[in-house]
């Protein structure tokens, strides 16, 4: 589905891509790892054809840099950073619904599943949101269209745990789509995936299969006791939206996919931890 | 072309909200209003008064600002935008590169001539409503003028735009551009240049493709056809041009200036990384 052959971008001297080889599915759930400078962006970059490289990147047999919009009809993609569009969300979904012949109402479904008024949000300038609402609308512009392929720089960053959730409900809806889910670190996407790439000075370094048995859309009811009162720990915990009576017995949900990240937080407080208890019910 | 609307549109919006234009509204308008103010409408200058010497005095402000406005504000908005991230996203929908980029200039281009033009209207509207005669010749003249300054220099910027990869590089091009234009005109170096004995032909040549320079001339040349106050190289362009022929000139030059800047804008634009 997608190729990338012997593919390589020079930045004045600076090699970034020093022949990128790698053949992407139908199917595959790419985490796209690596450290800052790894060349992830710009590997993205050229994906979208917006980089003029050596080598040659396919999509479905199809050149992105001179057929731009046969491929990029198929590409949904959410990038790191929110662009500083001052055009009002309502005038910015109509626009990206216009150019990907799309059905508007779909983008604002999407909008609406993440949480978002949109009635209220319509008329405001997109650059005046706030970060977890501008990540909100651009998802809703990739995912409330027909995108074969998903391309999500760090996409939930910027999410509360309901909408992560949400998010990754319309993953699951979406999974005959390829994913690139590029991050910095494995364990915010782990969950989502089946395969994990780590770029490393512009070249793959690791490419492995990883278990994807985690249901997207899953459930996972969490009990957890403390042996006290923990004020950091209480701060910590409401974020995901935990409630409790005591301060030391705390009940709330956490999504399938979101374990590894739950757990990530929870290790911070391993000292005053006395029981953990998570059960999983799927979606269906 | 569908897409090529829908990007002018965006790029209107955009700019409509953008600090940059409420300034630059706010100058044009403002010159209009202080034209009026201090009573230009009822002094005299070779003859000319009410609306005519209102139009005069404008349009030489205009001629004199708006190059550079029209040049500082599209290098900063469009090199800004590529590095803000705007290119990155709004260039990963499928859209074409040419209904991108002729999309962004023809938007642009409604938004840096519209308030010039409709401060001049407006001038118009409130001295017809004061039952003043309105010289209808000379407002056409100063719109063809209007309209080729404005597209010569947005076709420039957009040139600069590409070339330059960061809103500072691209800025600091365009005022050495501008300053270079403004270096060759009868005022300044050009008219040094003279003195010290530059071929006339040489001299002619400058001022005919300095862009700056013709409109001046141009304007000028609409109040005063003699081209008295340009002294002797009047007669080498009146003699080639005629008075018909010169404003010919000064709208097509620059409007042919600027389409070939932003075509090369666009060829390398096509040719290079977007973002």
């Amino acid at each position: 589905m997608i190729e990338f052959n012997n593919v390589k971008k020079t930045f004045k001297r600076t090699e970034v891509l020093k022949g990128l080889n790698l053949k992407i599915e139908k199917g595959d759930r790419i985490a796209l790892v690596g450290s800052n400078g790894a060349g992830k962006t710009t590997m993205i970059r050229c994906l979208l054809g917006e980089y003029v490289c050596e080598g040659q990147v396919l999509v479905n047999g199809h050149d992105p840099r001179h057929e731009r919009q046969l491929v990029l009809k198929d590409i949904g993609f959410v990038p790191q950073l929110p662009p500083p569009l001052k055009m009002p969300v309502g005038q910015l979904i109509h626009f990206s619904a216009s150019l990907c012949n799309s059905d508007p109402k779909q983008m604002i479904n999407v909008v609406e599943r993440l949480g978002l008024d949109f009635v209220e949000l319509k008329s405001r300038p997109f650059v005046k949101l706030s970060g977890g609402q501008k990540q909100k609308i651009l998802i809703s512009i990739a995912l409330g269209r027909d995108a074969k392929i998903l391309i999500l720089d760090e996409p939930a960053a910027n999410l509360d745990p309901d909408a992560r959730h949400i998010f990754f409900q319309l993953l699951a809806e979406n999974k005959d789509a390829v994913m690139l889910i590029s991050s910095h670190r494995l364990d915010e996407v782990a969950a989502l995936v089946n395969r994990v790439i780590e770029m490393d000075q512009g070249l793959v370094v690791l490419d492995d299969r990883v278990e994807d048995e985690v249901d997207l859309d899953s459930i996972l009811h969490t009990e957890i006791k403390i042996k006290r009162v923990d004020e950091a720990f209480a701060k910590a915990i409401n974020l995901w939206n935990f409630e409790s009576g005591d301060g030391t017995h705390w009940r709330g949900q956490v999504a399938g996919p979101d374990r590894l990240r739950f757990l990530g937080v929870l290790s911070r407080y391993a000292a005053i931890l006395k029981d953990i208890h998570m059960e999983e019910k799927t979606g269906d | 072309m569908k897409h090529l609307w829908l990007t002018a549109w965006a790029d209107i919006i955009e700019s409509l909200r953008a600090k940059w234009f409420i300034v630059y509204s706010g100058v044009f308008g403002g010159i209009v209003v202080l034209l009026f103010v201090f009573g230009i409408t009822e002094s005299r200058i070779m003859g000319f008064t009410g609306l005519t010497r209102l139009l005069i005095t404008y349009i030489q402000l205009t001629i004199a600002i708006l190059p550079v406005f029209v040049l500082i504000t599209t290098v900063r908005s469009v090199a800004g935008d590529r590095e803000a991230g705007v290119f990155e996203y709004l260039l990963s929908l499928p859209i074409s590169l040419s209904a991108w980029f002729w999309g962004r200039f023809l938007g642009r281009f409604i938004v840096v001539f519209l308030p010039v033009f409709l401060a001049m209207v407006g001038a118009v509207i409130w001295a017809a409503i004061k039952g003043a005669d309105i010289p209808w010749a000379l407002f056409t003249s100063y719109t063809g003028l209007l309209l080729a300054v404005a597209w010569c220099f947005l076709g420039i910027g957009m040139l600069i735009s590409t070339l330059a990869r960061s809103s500072d590089v691209a800025q600091g091009l365009a005022f050495v551009t501008w300053l270079a234009f403004l270096l060759f005109m009868d005022l300044i170096l050009l008219g040094i240049m003279i003195r010290e004995g530059l071929p006339s032909d040489t001299a002619v040549a400058i001022s005919l493709i300095n862009p700056l320079q013709v409109f001046r001339t141009a304007a000028m040349i609409l109040f005063d056809p003699q081209l008295v106050i340009l002294g002797p190289s009047a007669y080498v362009i009146l003699d080639m041009f005629s008075e018909t022929g010169y404003i010919i000139w000064a709208i097509v030059y620059p409007v042919l200036l600027g389409t070939l800047s932003a075509f090369t804008g666009y060829y390398l634009f096509k040719k290079g990384d977007l973002p």
